[in-house]
């Protein structure tokens, strides 16, 4: 951050300035394609993760009914006297479940911190616009 | 009989610390807003707290222990349910949801949908769901008390709904989330302490391996988590999956805690908090189940298993030992139904207050508070005199049918308004019909009939697998049908939803 501004080409005067105060930000709240394509990605981006955990939800919770319907004779395991779906459904599965929440909670607060960033450095570019 | 004096002095003792807690609790609360949603400020840590507490029901505390007792393991699938619900409430609707700054579902509805006729569809809904769920708590506190002081039914009943009035009109929201975070560490204590004596006994017992002993159900059915396996058994589990991991969600009680988060990010960091503590609290009552099935079969053939908490420790520990853990856990139970219908009394309160007693009614109009205590007055006293009435509905089967019927409204309604931008007012409406009528449907048919032969009770006892794909289903199609109208508030909207508190964005 803290090496000298580049020198740039002075052309000619700032086509609009005044009307967007906060530019970035003011793509977004005019409703312009940049401001479309910013929001975009972050509703993308969160949504892509939600997917993401709920596939790893269903495929690790979700798929257990099937296994136990499939192979019945996992109730005849056991692992230090308890049979395994015990296990499972009473022990294992919460610690699991605070887990992908924890992951969740990481990577959701990434993408607003990346989204953030974004909305920031979209503020110089503002004339690409081209509105 | 049970020896009844440790019952009642936990009882009383719980009565007392609960409005002592609300009356203190009652210095903090000033506004309209702290009554409301305690001005926003609840810190993560007391907010989780305070929504296990209010979400931790008897059907937590009482029902599991009973259900596995009986039926063996698929039961555990309720509070694994119970728990993923939070889960999947944390991924899609929590941070969304509090930054859309509507304090209940209607609120929300109002503001996405820019209807008021979406408005009133789910304010109906609120409250059905709420009475729906508040009734089996007030049955549950009369079946309690009858069972460990002896007193009449309706005694219980009355004894939970003039506290929880008397805490919910004086000090609001504020208050209640002292007295509900006060209540999930209650609850937690109440359940362990015995419980880790009562393994001790069984230790030192030298018994039967609960997997192995003689109890109802055949060792290998106990141990299966599918019910009666087959086809019915799987449909049933799904279907119970489903309106569990996706009906916590539209549980009023729980989504009107969200506005009490200072932001968005906060909401999240609560859900997972509260994920945290509810798995703690639920490897408590399977413990219980598993104990009965060596000290207490012969409960489950009486079929009064919704007492085996209660009555474990005086089984297994004859003596004062015994009756001082039937105590601690009476009053934990009590603990339980005062949290659950303080929480939904206030939901239920907030819409009533804003859509029913808050309204201009000829030239009269109440104040904000004073309608919220009057609609405090009308959540309580409607489920109570039904308790009353009708003593016999099946206390857990009610509960469930509330899950799947927030399952097939809410669930569709938050989900797709938070991430699709193009759900209409037209969509929403007609999918809350469907989803609503038909879970509502199933559920009067559940409770009026019966029957238990071919698909017909297994498709309407446990509804969520077909009414919550029918709800989603509508909801996009007609939203498709009708998507002529302007989206520019949706999108502002969207913002709103979707962005960090901390960027100066015009949220409209």
């Amino acid at each position: 951050m803290n090496h000298p501004p580049e020198r740039v080409r002075v052309t000619g005067p700032p086509r609009h300035h005044g009307t967007a105060r906060r530019p970035g930000t003011g793509d977004i709240d005019a409703g312009t394609r940049i401001g479309a394509i910013l929001m975009g990605s972050l509703v993308g981006e969160q949504r892509r993760l939600a997917l993401a955990t709920l596939s790893l939800l269903a495929v690790s919770v979700g798929s257990l009914p099937l296994v136990f319907h499939l192979f019945p004779h996992l109730a005849e395991v056991r692992l230090l006297g308890v049979p395994v779906p015990w296990l499972l459904l009473g022990v294992l599965v919460y610690p699991w479940l605070l887990g992908l929440g924890w992951w969740h909670v990481r990577r959701a607060e990434e993408n607003e911190r990346a989204f953030a960033e974004l909305v920031a450095e979209a503020m110089p570019d503002e004339e690409v616009d081209g509105t | 009989m049970i020896d009844s004096w440790a019952a009642l002095v936990g009882v009383v003792l719980v009565a007392v610390t609960t409005l002592a807690i609300g009356t203190w609790g009652l210095r903090f609360s000033r506004t309209t807003s702290d009554f409301m949603v305690a001005s926003r400020t609840v810190r993560p840590g007391l907010n989780a707290s305070a929504i296990g507490g209010e979400y931790l029901s008897a059907a937590s505390f009482l029902g599991v222990a009973a259900l596995v007792l009986t039926f063996g393991a698929d039961m555990l699938w309720y509070p694994v349910g119970w728990t993923a619900g939070y889960l999947v409430l944390l991924v899609l609707v929590a941070a969304p949801l509090r930054r859309s700054g509507a304090y209940t579902l209607p609120d929300f509805a109002e503001a996405r949908l820019q209807s008021r006729g979406a408005r009133a569809v789910c304010s109906v809904l609120v409250v059905a769901i709420g009475w729906l769920y508040l009734l089996p708590q007030f049955q549950g506190a009369g079946l309690v008390l009858r069972q460990a002081v002896g007193a009449p039914p309706w005694v219980g009943t009355l004894v939970v709904s003039l506290v929880v009035l008397a805490n919910v009109t004086s000090g609001g929201m504020r208050s209640i989330t002292f007295v509900q975070a006060f209540q999930y560490w209650f609850k937690l204590t109440a359940l362990l302490v015995p419980a880790a004596v009562l393994v001790a006994v069984w230790v030192g017992d030298g018994a039967v391996n609960p997997a192995d002993a003689d109890g109802p159900g055949s060792a290998g059915i106990w141990s299966i988590p599918l019910g009666e396996g087959g086809a019915q058994g799987l449909y049933v589990t799904y279907s119970l999956i489903v309106a569990t991991f996706l009906g916590t969600m539209g549980l009023p009680h729980v989504v009107v805690r969200f506005y009490t988060n200072p932001d968005g990010r906060a909401a999240r960091r609560t859900t997972l908090a509260v994920l945290g503590l509810l798995g703690l609290f639920y490897l408590l009552p399977p413990v219980y189940g598993a104990l009965g099935r060596v000290y207490a079969a012969d409960l489950a053939d009486g079929g009064a298993t919704d007492t085996l908490v209660l009555e474990l420790p005086r089984l297994m520990l004859p003596g004062v030992g015994g009756d001082v853990l039937t105590g601690l856990l009476t009053a934990g139970a009590f603990a339980a139904f005062l949290s659950t219908a303080s929480g939904l009394t206030i939901a239920v309160a907030g819409v009533l207050g804003q859509d029913v007693t808050g309204r201009r009614y000829g030239d009269r109009r109440l104040s904000g508070v004073t309608a919220f205590r009057v609609g405090a007055v009308l959540a309580v006293v409607v489920p109570g005199v039904l308790a009353l009435a009708s003593m016999d509905v099946g206390v857990a089967r009610v509960v469930g049918l509330a899950f799947a019927v927030a399952a097939s409204t809410f669930c569709p309604l938050l989900v797709l308004g938070i991430w699709w931008r193009d759900l209409t007012a037209a969509g929403a409406v007609a999918g809350l019909l469907v989803g609503g009528l038909g879970s509502g449907f199933a559920v009067a048919w559940t409770l009026l009939t019966t029957a238990t032969e071919g698909w017909a009770p297994v498709l309407l006892g446990q509804p969520a697998a077909w009414s919550v794909p029918a709800a989603f289903a509508t909801m996009v199609v007609v939203s498709l049908a009708t998507r002529g109208r302007s989206r520019v508030d949706a999108r502002r909207f969207m913002v709103r939803l979707h962005t960090p508190e901390s960027l100066p964005l015009d949220r409209g």
